[in-house]
């Protein structure tokens, strides 16, 4: 901003510098208005969920607006953890969500190494495969996905649950794009040393990806933690509940909690947390992440 | 690059590299086979067979029907097409309504979060946060935001008017604009014809008061995402590029019309194209929030697919449902291309003066 007025300067009278440095401040106001607006209208929804689910049932219907719980109460919470099974809930997410990506994390890392860095037959035709797969969309699978994990006999377990989850076409493709962007020369020392083509990926490449397999645990921690569809038709039994399961049948009133807000909102803020800690722990790399994907 | 390829004709090596590449890939492909590929063979079996759900849809249960599953859904007329046709209906409104509004929604914070002001970054995560979080968690919390009793009709209060019951209310948008008019029952040339099993007059219902608030929703979760697409195009438009529009005298709309948008157009595209796909799938929202109530004005064809099969054992109907969302998915990316293909020069003299490849997310 102050580079283009010094710039202007030398032509510019001084009075309609006067008036535009003016205008400037004012345009300054407005969007800072603007802003400031938006950002309640994204902000005030969380803000309420968080303080009603210390509100009472009748404080939540009487008064949905007030950010004062009258009386404040972690009720909803003590229920949640008392009525509901929400830690078998928690429980059966975290070990799904961890294995989902911990899995990921390995297999489109070595799969993006094959398809970058190797040269085999089929690999052109094995990478058309893999992006084809990524246009297919995901609803348009879920009966498909319940009909193959029933033959398989993996209906109502957690390998029925995980292993359909690890097919990751876009986190291939972040691999092979990222191995394809670092310098091939230390990778060839070593080669000439005679590292074996594994040894290479797991001490020299794999360090050097750090960056890369981040984006692709953020996305798969984010992705399977919020995942509901899949979980839906691949168990049955509530003992396999997620979390996002169980909170959908609180919702739904399936568990008998008819419409009672603070109970529900409890147990969403809850299970955000994840997801939130995830977020504000890698801000800065989600924000360049997505702008550095897009650049490619 | 040239060493690589002389290192790898080196015969000894390149043995080793094969059966290392497919060993690497190994993982990946059986998993993409065994529950994408095969599961879509599955599926396509199913979509032209009379399957109950009994046994395996492989075994003597299921039998072949030929196409009556899709002339069920789109010739026969019954409740099925009804559904279809409903659903259809409620889903389209929904794309129509959500994907311009997000597209210009996220154009619009990207603009606002690309000056250089402070707190940006505050207001860049407060933007963005609703899209990391579950559809469940956010479902939930638009039904208490628009519950009858809710935050959204008390602020409506305090503003003397009366919101509606909002998820409990099925009346069609513009049906509620023409009755503002005084309109309130149909033409009978609108009301005796049908497609798809729903009068034209129930086609041009507009989305119901119910969907408005998937509507909102949606606008409100992924607005973020695509905020960050449109900052990071923002952001690759050379600052030397506005500097000399702005000594041109050019005003803030002049410049985003004439040269913004043109230099963004691939990512417009990339958005309204992810908006579209996305907009066609919505189940999570139905599936915790309405299950297609009230009156079926929220059941979409994601959720039908899944209700035909899985609650009604009518699989062969729903893995229909499913294939032919696929082709409403499909066509409608298809069009998108085709409508913004339009030859560019803005962009392209960019692309080749920094030597880059300009394009966008696949």
């Amino acid at each position: 901003m102050s580079s283009a007025t010094a710039a202007g300067r030398p032509s510019t009278a001084l009075r309609s510098e006067a008036s535009a440095a003016r205008r400037r401040r004012v345009g300054k106001l407005v969007s800072y208005g603007v802003l400031a607006a938006i950002a309640i209208i994204y902000v005030f929804p969380f803000v309420i969920a968080v303080v009603t689910s210390f509100k009472t049932d009748p404080d939540a219907t009487q008064n949905p607006l007030s950010l004062a719980p009258s009386p404040a109460t972690t009720g909803a919470f003590r229920q949640l953890y008392q009525d509901q099974d929400f830690l078998l809930w928690l429980k059966n997410s975290a070990i799904v969500t961890l294995s989902v990506t911990f899995l990921r994390v390995f297999l489109d890392s070595l799969a993006g190494y094959a398809l970058a860095r190797l040269r085999f037959r089929g690999r052109g035709a094995a990478f058309a495969t893999i992006v084809a797969v990524m246009a297919v969309p995901g609803v348009v699978l879920l009966i498909p996905k319940f009909l193959m994990i029933r033959q398989l006999g993996m209906y109502d377990t957690y390998y029925g649950m995980i292993i359909p989850l690890l097919v990751d076409a876009a986190g291939v493709f972040i691999m092979k794009n990222f191995f394809e962007s670092i310098p091939i020369s230390v990778e060839e020392s070593a080669r000439i040393d005679g590292a074996s083509i594994f040894r290479i990926y797991w001490s020299i490449v794999l360090p050097m990806a750090r960056p890369a397999l981040v984006t692709i645990f953020i996305l798969s921690f984010q992705g399977s933690w919020n995942e509901l569809a899949h979980f839906i038709i691949s168990a049955q039994s509530s003992g396999l509940n997620t979390l996002t399961k169980g909170v959908a049948q609180l919702a739904s009133g399936q568990l008998g909690v008819g419409n009672r807000y603070p109970l529900k909102l409890a147990a969403s803020v809850l299970m955000t947390i994840p997801v939130a800690v995830l977020f504000f722990v890698f801000q800065r790399r989600i924000m360049n992440v997505s702008s550095g994907a897009v650049k490619e | 690059m040239a060493s690589i390829t002389t290192r790898l004709r080196e015969p000894g090596i390149r043995g080793h590299e094969a059966a290392a590449g497919w060993l690497f890939l190994a993982p990946v492909i059986v998993i993409l086979g065994l529950f994408l590929v095969l599961p879509i063979a599955m599926a396509v079996w199913v979509s032209f067979s009379d399957w109950t759900g009994n046994g395996s849809p492989l075994g003597a249960h299921a039998h072949w029907v030929g196409l009556a599953n899709y002339r069920h859904l789109l010739t026969t007329p019954g409740l099925d097409q009804n559904n279809f046709g409903t659903s259809l209906r409620n889903n389209l409104y929904y794309v129509l309504f959500v994907v311009p509004v997000q597209t210009a929604v996220a154009l619009f914070l990207a603009v606002l979060v690309n000056r250089r002001v402070k707190l940006v970054g505050f207001f860049r995560t407060a933007f963005y946060f609703p899209s990391v979080t579950s559809s469940v968690a956010i479902t939930i919390l638009f039904l208490f935001l628009f519950s009858p009793t809710g935050v959204i009709n008390k602020l409506l209060s305090y503003l003397g008017a009366t919101g509606p019951s909002w998820l409990y209310d099925p009346r069609g948008l513009f049906h509620v604009v023409l009755g503002q008019f005084g309109v309130h029952s149909p033409p009978s040339s609108l009301a005796n014809g049908f497609f798809l099993g729903v009068s034209y007059w129930d086609w041009l219902s507009g989305p119901s008061i119910a969907m408005c608030v998937f509507v909102l929703m949606a606008v409100f979760t992924t607005s973020g995402t695509f905020m960050l697409l449109f900052l990071a195009a923002l952001q690759n438009i050379d600052d030397s590029i506005n500097e000399a529009s702005a000594l041109d005298g050019a005003t803030e709309w002049r410049k985003f019309r004439h040269i913004t948008v043109p230099m963004i157009r691939p990512t417009i595209f990339t958005v309204v194209t992810l908006g579209l796909i996305g907009t066609w799938q919505v189940f999570d929202q139905i599936y915790v929030g309405t299950k297609g109530s009230p009156l079926n004005t929220t059941l979409t064809p994601a959720f039908l697919s899944f209700n035909q099969s899985f609650n009604n054992n009518e699989w062969g109907v729903g893995a229909a449902i499913a294939f032919i969302l696929f082709a409403i998915i499909v066509f409608f990316t298809v069009v998108t291309r085709l409508a913004t293909r339009s030859p560019d020069h803005v962009p392209r003299r960019r692309r080749f003066l920094k030597a880059q490849p300009g394009g966008s997310a696949p």
